[in-house]
């Protein structure tokens, strides 16, 4: 016998939570004890008070697991609300990375024109490295540190995706 | 404004919200606690033998009455030992309050004595919980902690009180009602799904209810509207382990229990309806055995408080998302006012009729053995004669089917059984709980000889409250439904499942001062119940079945509602590893 698994689809889920002690163990328990998938999960307070906090959740599987996800979390009783991003309409979502890569000569060229190319910014150099800093979804934050492995890749700080709708709604 | 310790807030709190009992055990870590509950003129507080007793006393208190348990522990091993009944609260929905002592709070984190990380431990297993670090905070978190427990879709809730929290004071004055910043269940059902509900049940030509514990939740009236829509359609009515009694045994529209052990008339009218009106079940593995092959040419509408319950396990046509009681009665007022009539179900029911004529319940009768079917089918007689207010409970495995099967329910509240998590040791204390709330009742905890081992224990418990509860042993020295899975699917390898070195339980009867009745054969069967019946007191019955009994009718792991084995003829002894690996 082996175990079969399904197809699955990656959905940017926003949420809405009372930023009380314990939300994200709750959150991503929930995960693991229903055997969800977590590609990344951001978190930081968004309201003056720091009464709530916003979640950012990318996960990935069949569309009956997602709307499961998405039920499961609404009944936490900390959580205020759930949005799937993907299916909610057209969406904004950003990840932020630093890049340290290190060289000397021609790769230190070659790893600040790529670094122009992508409006990477440098936050930090010595004579023989930099630390890039690059925003954009998580396709351009691959593909440049993809690139900057073949140069010089030292090490790599994301800082997993957040997300809006687009438009001049609240979600 | 006057000052009071944590502890004295607590019982201060608990008074507020009415509540009675309290379940519980003492330890270092709730001895403030302790302190202001001792000689309290109103709330009672149960002695335990062991901290899980007390979580399936808080049930059966709470599934009997309708109010909330509430149990009291300390900390660390307290804590730990009431996981089980916690869990069992939250997989069958039961209203429940459990406050848990801590250590004080400068020595959370140091591995300090009985410390344990309750709220990380019992995060998945309530259906909220909190750790109280300032005593000014605690009774708005109790009051809250009690409506999340009782409100939609109940469950348990753990409240971790630091020792030092119920030693510091505070100000108190009794919390104003506030609107929860995010806990809103939704209880009244949308306007659409009631519409399409109820014409599609107009419509319907073989519609069914299948009717679950969400009925129970929702209190005596959903029950009493069950009926009358129920009788309005003409549909015939199923229920699910958690909801019988919503629906009466001796109702006519009734087909018996479904699902695993359910009867074949049950299972076949769900195969071959054209519209299952699911009320407040889920559609838990033990009822729709194989997925592809469940119900497939009918139309289903669910009723259920927890929109998560919906489209987890079978993909309906009409999601109602309200509470059972609210959404029947929505049901029933627009059927009354679009003027329908029940339809002429004359062949659907000369259908079912067929499948009734199976008579899947029967048993080989033996002259010389007990057969378990026959001891419950006795107790259910004798206990009717009674005239009494009857409330059964029951451990876990083959006793359970057989006390589902052949002992029938008129009315909710009086059948008290672990089904989601299938808790071995729920019953007795679940009967003394039960018997603490109805204390005229006649409790009987429905046993196997394993099951009962497993929270013995608490007969001191019984003892010392005079509470007159019955247990009713079907002892056949085996973990019946172990060995029966072993005889299907492991050619008869009894792998540890014979119960050796089994008690005598006259004797521990009568250690703990109860009395102890043997069954030993037939002949003995209807004096010994009406014995335990006569009995003032706790009683204990060793009743000695036919060993190598099994539950039948059933629908073997993997397979489909028409796959049902009816009798010991059918079985193989052994089974695919497809359906080997399912539970």
């Amino acid at each position: 016998m082996h175990i079969q698994e399904e197809l699955s689809q990656r959905h940017v889920l926003s949420l809405t939570v009372s930023n009380e002690a314990g939300i994200l163990a709750r959150i991503a328990g929930l995960f693991t004890a229903r055997g969800y998938n977590i590609d990344s999960l951001t978190v930081a307070d968004i309201t003056p008070d720091h009464g709530v906090s916003r979640i950012t959740i990318v996960t990935s599987g069949p569309p009956k697991v997602i709307d499961q996800i998405m039920a499961q979390l609404d009944r936490l009783v900390p959580v205020h609300k759930v949005t799937d991003l993907t299916e909610s309409g057209p969406f904004v979502e950003r990840e932020l990375a630093l890049v340290k890569v290190a060289g000397v000569g021609e790769d230190r060229i070659e790893a600040l024109r790529l670094a122009d190319v992508f409006r990477a910014k440098v936050v930090d150099t010595t004579i023989e490295s930099f630390i890039f800093e690059i925003t954009g979804t998580t396709d351009k934050v691959d593909n440049f540190v993809g690139l900057m492995r073949q140069i010089g890749l030292v090490e790599v700080g994301r800082t997993g995706v957040v997300g809006l709708i687009r438009g001049k709604d609240a979600i | 404004m006057a000052e009071k310790s944590g502890a004295d807030i607590l019982v201060e709190c608990l008074l507020d919200l009415g509540v009675e009992v309290v379940f519980g055990y003492p330890g270092g870590a709730v001895l403030p606690i302790y302190d202001a509950l001792f000689n309290h003129p109103t709330i009672k507080h149960v002695l335990v033998r062991h901290e899980q007793g007390a979580t399936h006393m808080a049930e059966g208190y709470a599934r009997s009455t309708g109010k909330p348990g509430v149990v009291l522990v300390t900390s660390g091993p307290g804590a730990t030992n009431a996981v089980t009944g916690i869990t069992d609260a939250l997989m069958d929905s039961i209203p429940m309050v459990v406050i848990t002592g801590q250590v004080p709070t400068q020595l959370i984190g140091t591995d300090a004595f009985q410390e344990a990380d309750t709220v990380g431990i019992t995060r998945h297993c309530t259906k909220h919980n909190y750790l109280v670090k300032d005593p000014a905070k605690l009774a708005g978190v109790i009051h809250e902690a009690f409506h999340i427990a009782t409100t939609g879709r109940p469950g348990p809730v753990v409240i971790d009180i630091p020792k030092n929290v119920q030693i510091a004071t505070a100000p108190y004055k009794r919390p104003e009602p506030v609107a929860h910043a995010s806990y809103h269940p939704q209880t009244k059902a949308d306007a659409a799904g009631i519409d399409a509900a109820v014409e599609m049940l107009a419509a319907a030509e073989r519609p069914v209810f299948y009717t679950g514990g969400g009925v129970i939740n929702s209190g005596p009236e959903a029950s009493a509207l069950l009926r009358e829509l129920a009788a309005m359609t003409g549909a015939p009515v199923t229920s699910t382990l958690m909801g019988l009694g919503a629906y009466p045994a001796t109702g006519p529209q009734w087909l018996g229990m479904l699902g695993m052990h359910g009867t074949y008339e049950a299972n076949f009218a769900m195969n071959k309806a054209d519209l299952i009106v699911c009320v407040g079940a889920r559609f838990d593995d033990r009822v729709t055995g194989r997925l592809d092959a469940f119900s497939p040419g009918s139309r289903k509408v669910h009723i259920d408080i927890d929109r998560s319950s919906i489209n987890k396990i079978i993909d309906v046509d009409v999601a109602i998302v309200a509470d059972v009681g609210s959404a029947l009665s929505d049901m029933v007022a627009l059927w009354k006012a679009r003027g329908h009539e029940a339809a002429d179900l004359s062949a659907w029911w000369t259908q079912i009729d067929g499948w009734r004529a199976k008579k899947s319940l029967d048993y080989a009768e033996n002259a010389t053995e007990i057969m378990p079917q026959r001891a419950i089918a006795d107790l259910y007689k004798a206990c009717n004669a009674t005239g009494k207010d009857i409330i059964i409970t029951t451990e876990v495995g083959q006793h359970q089917m057989w006390a589902a099967q052949h002992f029938g329910f008129d009315a909710p509240n009086k059948w008290l059984t672990s089904g989601g998590l299938g808790t071995m040791g729920y019953g007795f204390p679940a009967a003394i709980g039960a018997q603490m709330g109805n204390p005229d009742s006649l409790v009987i905890c429905v046993a196997g000889d394993a099951s009962i081992q497993m929270n013995i224990q608490e007969m001191g418990t019984a003892s010392q409250y005079r509470l007159p509860v019955k247990i009713f042993i079907l002892n056949n020295e085996y973990m019946g439904m172990v060995r029966q899975w072993q005889e299907l699917t492991y050619q008869s390898r009894y792998s540890n499942s014979y119960s050796d070195s089994l008690p005598d339980f006259v004797k521990l009867a009568e250690a703990y001062g109860w009395t102890g009745i043997r069954i030993d054969g037939p002949d003995d069967l209807e004096s010994g119940i009406r014995a335990m019946i006569d009995t003032p007191g706790p009683v204990i019955v060793d009743c000695r079945v036919a060993k190598l009994s099994n539950c039948f009718p059933m629908i073997p792991s993997g397979a489909a509602h028409t796959e049902m084995l009816l009798d010991p003829s059918q079985v193989k002894g052994s089974m695919t590893d497809e359906a080997k690996a399912l539970v």
